[in-house]
Parts: C-alpha cells; structure tokens; sequence
C-alpha cells in the first residue's frame, strides 16, 4: 500500500444528477466534499435516499459524477471503470456469484490480478480463516446461512486487500444479535487489517459503535462529519439532533448570547431557557434549543435557579435499564430517560402518571442551535 | 361431500383431450409397422424375417421383419439428403439465432435507446404474424434482390443468386431470432446487475465479466432458448416451402412430396423417427426449464 496521502478518499464538489420518470432533475448528491483518511473507519448515515450509497457507487465507479471530482489516493478518478479502481466493494445483496464455489468465488478477484495459483491459494486460505469459514471452499453460495454469505462477500473484497473497502449496508440482511456480533467482527476485522472502510447505512446505532468518524446525510448533502461523540453531543442543527438519537426541541427567540451560552425566550413556556450557544446564534435570532431525553433531570422541587419547568406525567414506559416518562409542558410531550438505579419492585420508587414534577435543564446539558 | 373428489366430468375431458391429442401420433407409429404397402387399413405386422417378398401390396417376408419400412428409409438416398439438409438448417439457424436473440436481449435489457419500444414490440410481430405472410413476403424479397443482383453483378448460369440452402437458413434465423429473445429475456428479468457490478469490481473487464459471470448465470435461458429455435427449425414447413430451390429439400418438404404420390408405410416410419428426435429435444429443454426454475 502505497500512502502518498493523508487521504484514501476525497470528494470535492461532487455533483450527481438522475433525471426522475416525471422528466424533472434531481441532485442525488448535491455539492458534497468529503475527506476521507487512511486508515479511518468511515460511516455515511442517512436515510434511504439521502444520497449516501450514490456517493459510494461514484467511489466504486458504478457511477460518475455529473460534476466535481472524486480522489482515491490522490488521483482523480475521471471515468475510471471499476476494475481500475484500488477499491473493492461489499454488496448489500452480497451478490455471490451462485454458479462458482466459495474458494472459486473468492479467487476470482485475484485471478483477475493474475497471481499465481499457488499465492491464490495462500491466500484464499488465509482470508477464509479470518472470517471463520474455514472448510467451505467446496460450498455453494447457496448452500450458505446469511451470515456466512455476508463472510463469504467480504472475504472475497478483503482478499484482494485494497486500499479502501466500501461497504454498502452490509449488515442490513442480518438479524439484530448477528448484526450486532457482526458489527464488532467487522471493527476487529478492519482494525487487523489497517483498510480504510467506507461504510454505508441507515442504522445510526450501527454508525456511532463502529465508526472513527460520521458523515450524517440528508437530500443529498452532508449534515455533519464528524466522530460519534461530536455529532451526538454537538450536533449542528436540529436535523442532526433528531437523527441521531432523540432530543426535546423548543422553539423560541435568542435574548442574550454571550460567552459561550446563550438564553431563548420560549413563547409557550412563557420563559427563558439556558443553553451551549452551540449554534453560534446572536440576540434577535430565532433559535431551538435542544435537549436529549436522557440529559433531564427530574425532581419535585427545582433543583436550579433557572431552567426550571414544571409538567405533569402523562405516560411512563418501564424498559428494564430506564424508565422512560413523557411529561406534558408548554403544549408538547418531554420526553425523559430516568436510569433504574435502583432495584425495587414498590411502584412508588418509579414516577406515576399524574405527578407533577419539575424538568432541570442544565445548560452546560442543553443546545442552542440555529433554526434552519 | 368431499371436494377432493374428482368429479367424473373432470376424467373424461382428460381422455378425451389425451385422446385427441396423442391417439393421431399413436395410429400413426402404428401405420409404420403395417404389412400393406397401400397402407389403408391395418393388416397385420410383416411376419417373416427373409428376403423381401411381396403378395400383392402385402409384404410377407422381410429382412428386418416388423421393421421391414425402417430398413426401406435407411436405405433411401432422398430421405438422408433430406435428413442431412434439415439438420444443417437447424444447426446453422440455431447457432446464428441463438447468439444474435441473446444479444439483442441483452440490448434491451441493458440499455435505453431510441428505438427500444420498437424493438420490443418487432419482437412479436413475427411470431404473430401468419406464417404464410412471411413466406411469401421473404420469397417476395429474396426473388426481388436476388434479381437485381444477378442484374447488376451481370451473374450468369450457375453464378446466379438463387433459392437453396443458404436462403432457407436465412429465413429460419429470422423467425427464430424472436424466439430466442423473449425466452432470454425472460431470464434476464430476474438477473441483478450487481453480479456484474461485483464482478467488474473485482477487476474483470467487461468481456471478462460476461464470459464468466453473465453468460454461465443465464445459460440457462440462452440454452433453452436455442433449444426452442431447434426444434422450430426441425419441423418448419411453410417458410421453408416457399424459401427452398433444388437440392435443398428438407424432411417436411419431402413427405409432402411423397404424399402426393402415395402413402406408403415408409412415410410413417419416417414421422415415427423424427417424432422421437422433436420428444428428446423437447424432454432436455423441460429439463433445463426445471433447472432453471429451481
């Protein structure tokens, strides 16, 4: 691997047009730059049409960017087909070819590399022992569960050790306790090998365990890049905050905004909330402030001079390690994660529909964020 | 009552429709073994292995015995001209019609182009269309170019364009090429193009990717394909009536000659032989259809 780079993958500017069957454009990509580092375990998360497995087939070269540029490794990609791309891909669909066995399956991309059959076959075993199929070279693809498949495709992309795998919902065939051992064989996998891997998918849970870093799409533009923490705890716009995770939101008008907090007055809370001026707003602006369910604290007398509201319960929800309580406050439902630190089978130890209690909001918690 | 049980209506249009379909072909591989060379009524199998000897119509003594009118066709001269020309036709024809539908379902399936709905729709007309129209149409358009041709080249005698081999070749590719294409097409429908995405992404080029991984995922459909245009080349008579000139005399074309004439046993044991070729081609492609399904 040659790393002339800090970058395995850069998009600039880059620009996918599909004409819809209305006869109208639409920008499946829509100006997006990304940069994208050796080594790095890269996550685009989105929504099914947010533009995130187009950006990827334009890095594998099934598509080329009606404008813009794609980079691997440096070199400007132009209309460079696929099989001249230091860049291997795992389908969705797996998309094994059913009438080759497994051994001939993964051999065919060294084949194409012309190796000599004795290094194939080193290293067709060497590939099968890391994702533990070992002793089914002679199966059919057929022949396979789901989750041998889904080794068996990315043994056969990984054999091959490119510069940057892509991965396109790999793991979305799979059932939620394979996917999530998956998840972390497929981390432990690519930290071994030391590949960039692009990876795409709808699963945000999925993107913020295995990703270094996160590029959060929508309508063909990214949202937010950045690593799990940041785009979880600093999220840049109140897209992002829903997206990922759940937050509270309130609407309301910046009346102060010094240092790094700001304060909104809240038209249906009658009152003035504290927060992060994480978006970077000034007074006269309107603005959301952001707060996610988990970050509340509830109590039946105020715990802060300020940020302070009191609601009453209309639901709660026992889910084992939390509680989680809606309260009713200024005409919409807070949502509240209460952990069960406690263990207790007496109803009285849990909140109850009816109570009325207060919601702390601690600024150094809560978010203000542009309204966009 | 249970509604499991058949109710005899059911039984008897199965007969009848058994009957009507297979009792023909069963009188007919029946005529093959009769002793009369008149060949009107049943008389009997020819009983005697021997020399040939005749009593009347009635062959007594044979030296093939029952299959006395079998051994009569392996010796006619006609008939293995016939047999070889047939074969030839359907050989070229399927070979030529086999890779051209394929790729033109290929096309279609691949690619957007102008003419595509028309394309799809010139699919269908031939096979809808009467076969004595394009009979009549092809011998219209060979005779026409065949014409002005020998007219402008100045051919004389032998060196002159005309009717044979060649154009009934022609004219059986065209009316198979369809053929081909809608049963390919058939299974392309259900073919994901990210086998062949996976495949170029891998390094394959794409004549690399269509020789091993297109063509071996719908050989298949191509195989039936041909298999089908086979067999309609074996048994065509109209587009073949009208398209052929001397020498080139097919087994259709031959037992209709003979008919005209009389219908002697042999005649039958020739359908009886070209039966059994048309079953096994016919039983091999249910096999690869069911294959295919599975």
């Amino acid at each position: 691997m040659t790393q002339t780079s800090e970058f395995a993958v850069e998009l600039r500017d880059v620009v996918k047009t599909f004409q819809t069957p209305e006869g109208t454009t639409l920008n499946a990509v829509d100006h997006v730059d990304m940069k994208i580092k050796n080594g790095e375990f890269f996550s685009m998360l989105g929504s099914s049409g947010c533009g995130k497995t187009t950006s990827l087939r334009m890095m594998a070269g099934f598509e080329w960017p009606s404008e813009g540029e794609i980079y691997i490794e440096s070199k400007a990609m132009g209309h460079t087909p696929p099989f001249q791309r230091p860049v291997n891909t795992v389908f969705q669909s797996y998309a094994l070819f059913q009438h080759m066995t497994i051994y001939q399956n993964i051999a065919f991309g060294l084949e194409m590399e012309k190796a000599p059959v004795n290094e194939i076959k080193t290293r067709v075993g060497h590939i099968l022992e890391m994702v533990q199929l070992t002793g089914m070279e002679r199966r059919y693809p057929k022949q396979l569960s789901g989750g041998q498949q889904q080794r068996v495709a990315l043994a056969r992309a990984l054999v091959k050790m490119p510069n940057v795998l892509l991965l396109d919902e790999p793991l979305g065939a799979l059932d939620l306790k394979l996917r999530k051992e998956m998840q972390i064989e497929l981390k432990a996998i690519q930290q071994k090998v030391g590949i960039t891997f692009v990876y795409v998918t709808h699963d945000q849970q999925e993107a913020l365990t295995m990703s270094d870093r996160i590029a959060v799409m929508s309508k063909g533009k990214v949202m937010q890049m950045g690593a799990p923490v940041e785009v979880y705890e600093r999220p840049n716009s109140r897209f992002v905050a829903d997206f990922i995770g759940e937050s509270n939101f309130l609407n309301g008008t910046v009346r102060e905004a010094e240092g790094e907090y700001a304060q909104v007055y809240v038209p249906a809370l009658n009152a003035e909330v504290k927060g992060l001026n994480t978006g970077g707003v000034s007074v006269g602006q309107n603005a959301v402030v952001s707060v996610r369910p988990e970050k509340i604290r509830l109590s039946e007398e105020p715990a802060l001079k300020m940020n302070c509201f009191r609601g009453q319960v209309t639901n709660t929800t026992y889910i084992g390690s939390d509680t989680h309580v809606y309260i009713e406050l200024g005409g919409q439902k807070f949502k509240v994660w209460e952990q069960n630190k406690i263990s207790s089978l007496d109803p009285k130890a849990y909140y109850t529909i009816g109570q009325n209690l207060c919601l702390n909001l601690f600024p150094e918690n809560t978010l203000v964020l542009a309204e966009s | 009552m249970n509604p499991h049980r058949r109710h005899p209506f059911i039984r008897i249009a199965t007969l009848l429709v058994y009957g009507f379909l297979y009792a023909p072909i069963i009188v007919l591989v029946l005529y093959a073994f009769n002793a009369s060379r008149t060949n009107i009524l049943f008389e009997g199998f020819v009983p005697a292995f021997g020399p040939t000897q005749m009593d009347g119509s009635l062959v007594t003594q044979s030296p093939c015995g029952p299959f006395h009118w079998f051994c009569e066709l392996a010796e006619n001269r006609q008939v293995g001209e016939a047999a070889r020309n047939t074969l030839t036709i359907a050989f070229v024809s399927t070979l030529t019609s086999t890779v051209i539908g394929t790729m033109a379902a290929l096309a279609i399936q691949r690619y957007n182009f102008k003419i595509k709905p028309f394309a799809q729709l010139s699919l269908y007309i031939p096979i809808v269309i009467p076969e004595i129209v394009m009979g009549i149409g092809i011998l219209t358009l060979f005779s026409q170019l065949f014409g002005v041709i020998n007219g402008a080249l100045g051919l004389t005698g032998d060196a002159r364009l005309s009717l044979g081999i060649g154009t009934v070749i022609v004219s059986h590719i065209a009316f198979s090429v369809p053929f081909v294409t809608l049963v390919v097409q058939a299974r392309l429908s259900g073919f994901d193009k990210s086998y062949e995405e996976a495949a170029m992404d891998l390094g394959a080029n794409e004549f690399v990717t269509f020789w091993r991984v297109t063509l071996p995922m719908i050989l298949p459909g191509v195989l039936s394909g041909g298999l089908l245009a086979f067999t309609l080349s074996l048994d065509d008579f109209v587009i073949t009536f009208f398209t052929t000139g001397p020498g080139a005399t097919t087994l259709p074309i031959y037992v209709y000659g003979l008919l005209r004439r009389i219908v002697t046993p042999e005649v039958n044991a020739l359908s009886t032989v070209w039966i059994g070729i048309v079953l096994a081609a016919v039983i091999l492609l249910q096999r690869l259809q069911s294959r295919e399904a599975k």
